[in-house]
């Protein structure tokens, strides 16, 4: 995975609270091949009508074309697991979104795939809202080392659990770190296996002489 | 172990840590992992990495999302069909055992689970969705996840998590007649908030939760995401332990007694801290409906539509949004909202219990509206035509379904026409939940009846009344 350092790019508000996964990407969508691209599915009910004709939403307004970060309401990402919601928004450019609150479900999945959950404070959000709809030139820098946006002049900390940050700023992928515990994990299962044989619903029971088939 | 009091989750929590990583994110043995048609992007990340499942026998594939409910076994939609058929090339090129669409155990993943006896007290259980959180109600730590981490328990049976803060919700007192486990649910999640549990593991305890039925518990813990929690869980006791016994997959015999023994210590210990605490008053819910686009925005189903002249701006613009999307006007009566049509089902309310309270509302009567009733599991369905249930559903009216997430979601074919209003025993009322342009409102099995009967939203307890 690419390290998250620093972000410079068109940022689009989204004047809403609890954007939740189905309206990110519709069901509809989610048995889509990820080869093809989920870009265009992003927020898109809220984009285009039954026929496919765009209904003048923020994200596709000229001023706010390409951009790589999303300005929001509290609890964005509410609702599913469905992780097409963090593809959808990273095949359409955006890197970070900026907002008071997440789902927790939607976060995890977000730092999995390299984009940025930054938490500011309701007031900061809604700032930066009030200043990327008139803004001349709707940008803002995110700097996650120091914990920072700015835009309109006016510089934002934001908050993000240090455990996300730090996988971020390093790149970090689950699978490499797991593998190195390859021996902790069978040694945790064969001590489950005596202790909690009933949790491993293939073995047959305890032997009368209390021994464990394997 | 350290002697300090704990609470339940911890104690699963803790018997499950393989190792903490030094920025704290603990290393979690998986003992139950449920796979479905949507996990095709975690075994495309298998593939890419080349590598095999790490332990068939404790994972679990099932046919629900994408089933269809009306056409069985014929799938028309060629889209839907591919992601029946990758489900079943996947289970059986990694030797996962798989309820398909045949099988006679198909059903909701949520519902399957503990139907056959998989989801036991005390076992970590992850799938690759949200409401993962329903298995909780055995007393087991159960979660979603996303899709990179459906690939990683795949790989490894283990997943790094941050540990969530605790929470308690105590429900005082016992809730009244005709008031159910998602009328607690919505009640719950409209006082705390859609994102008021967030962060945290909820354990739900007091005696009104004492007293649900093991499938109430299911549905009270089905629904904890919807107010942001991880997980929601339910200390497992006698109830517990009698819905247990003899299922197919649970532990036999004098195994099984023995295993009750050490089940019996799952339960927060006297003196255990939690972060925050919530109490709530069961005598004072009632049959409670949703008006708008988030399951917060729930009512007594005597009330109103909320007015959107309200004092914080941003709470106004919400509330005029919600409502002009639902098509509803400020102080209109929630009894007075008429509906299109009517859902029974999902993995909140698809349970034997849920079809019993709707039947039981729909004995004798007429549904003005037409409706679907879909089973949560295959074997639901069987026991309800054993009592005679669809025959009930029928003679109302209403379309009696194979068993699927069907209209819970618009994925499989069933799903609502444009605009059109739905009575719903399902757990979202997210914008286009149930099909494009598609209004929610959310209740329990006996309002939906009731709302089917008289055409609009109606309180249970008037018809109920009225003698049949
Ligand atoms: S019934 Fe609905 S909420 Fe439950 S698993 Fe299926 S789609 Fe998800």
């Amino acid at each position: 995975m690419d390290k998250f350092l620093t972000l410079r790019g068109i940022a689009c508000p989204l004047e809403m609270e609890n954007v939740d996964t189905d309206q990110l990407i519709p069901a509809r969508f989610l048995s889509r091949s990820r080869a093809d691209g989920y870009g265009g599915f992003l927020l898109h009910d809220l984009r285009f009508d039954a026929h496919g004709r765009p209904r003048g939403f923020t994200l596709d307004e000229p001023r706010y074309a390409g951009a790589s970060v999303v300005v929001a309401r509290r609890n964005f990402g509410t609702g599913s697991s469905r992780e097409a919601a963090v593809y959808a928004l990273w095949d359409y450019g955006v890197r970070c979104v900026v907002a008071p609150s997440f789902g927790d479900i939607f976060s995890g999945n977000a730092v999995k795939n390299g984009l940025l959950t930054a938490v500011v404070p309701e007031p900061d959000a809604e700032a930066l809202l009030a200043w990327l709809r008139h803004a001349g030139a709707p940008e803002l820098t995110v700097d996650l080392e120091g914990q920072t946006i700015v835009g309109g002049g006016l510089p934002f900390t934001f908050s993000i659990d240090p455990v996300r940050r730090l996988r971020l700023l390093n790149g970090w992928d689950d699978l490499d770190l797991t593998l190195q515990y390859t021996a902790d994990i069978a040694a945790f299962r064969e001590a489950r296996c005596k202790a909690h044989r009933w949790a491993f619903p293939a073995l047959p029971p305890v032997e009368r002489d209390g021994n464990a088939r394997s | 172990m350290s002697s300090a009091p704990r609470t339940l989750f911890d104690k699963v929590w803790d018997a499950h840590v393989v190792a903490v990583r030094e920025d704290g994110e603990a290393l979690l043995w998986v003992d139950r992992h449920f796979v479905h048609e949507g996990s095709h992007h975690a075994f495309r990340k298998l593939e890419e990495k080349g590598r095999a499942v790490a332990e068939p026998s404790l994972t679990f594939g099932v046919s629900d999302h994408y089933v269809p409910t009306l056409s069985r076994p014929h799938i028309a939609d060629p889209e839907i069909a591919g992601m029946v058929e990758r489900l079943n090339g996947n289970a059986a090129r990694h030797g996962i055992r798989l309820f398909g669409l045949d099988d006679p155990a198909q059903g909701i993943v949520h519902v399957v689970g503990p139907e056959q006896g998989l989801t036991l007290p005390g076992l970590l259980i992850v799938c690759g969705d949200s409401h993962t959180s329903t298995h909780g109600a055995l007393g087991a730590l159960a979660f979603g996840i996303g899709a990179s981490e459906v690939a990683h328990v795949l790989m490894t049976q283990t997943l790094w998590q941050k540990k969530p803060k605790r929470m308690r919700v105590t429900v005082l007192g016992r809730l009244s007649a005709h008031v159910t486990a998602k009328d607690l649910a919505l009640s719950i999640i409209a006082s705390i908030g859609a994102g008021g549990a967030q962060g945290h593991a909820v354990e739900y305890a007091g005696e009104a939760v004492s007293a649900l039925s093991v499938e109430a518990r299911l549905t009270l813990c089905n629904m904890s995401i919807e107010a942001g929690a991880r997980c929601g869980m339910i200390a497992p006791d006698m109830a517990t332990f009698a819905y247990l016994r003899g299922r197919p997959h649970a532990p036999k015999g004098a195994d099984f007694e023995a295993i009750v023994d050490e089940w019996r210590g799952l339960a927060s210990d006297p003196g255990a801290v939690f972060d925050r605490e919530v109490a709530i008053d069961a005598r004072l819910v009632e049959p409670t409906v949703t008006w708008g686009v988030s399951p917060e925005d729930a009512l007594p189903v005597g009330g109103t539509v909320p007015h959107a002249d309200l004092a914080n701006p941003l709470r106004a613009k919400y509330v005029a949004e919600a409502l002009a999307y639902m098509g509803l006007a400020p102080g209109q009566k929630l009894t007075d909202i008429a509906v299109d049509r009517v859902f029974i089902g999902s993995c909140t309310n698809g349970r034997i219990e849920d079809l019993r309270a709707a039947a039981a509302v729909l004995a004798g009567r007429k549904a003005v509206v037409p409706g679907l009733v879909a089973p949560g599991s295959s074997a639901v369905k069987r026991q309800a035509e054993a009592e005679g249930l669809d025959r009930i559903f029928e003679a109302a009216g209403l379309t009696w379904a194979d068993s699927g997430c069907s209209m819970c979601v618009g994925m499989n074919g069933d799903r609502l026409a444009p605009g059109e209003r739905c009575a719903s025993t399902t757990n979202r009322n997210f914008r286009g939940r149930q099909g494009p342009l598609s209004r929610t409102h959310l209740m329990s099995p006996a309002m939906v009846a009731a709302a089917a009967v008289a055409g609009r939203i109606a309180d249970v307890r008037t018809l109920a009344g009225e003698g049949q």
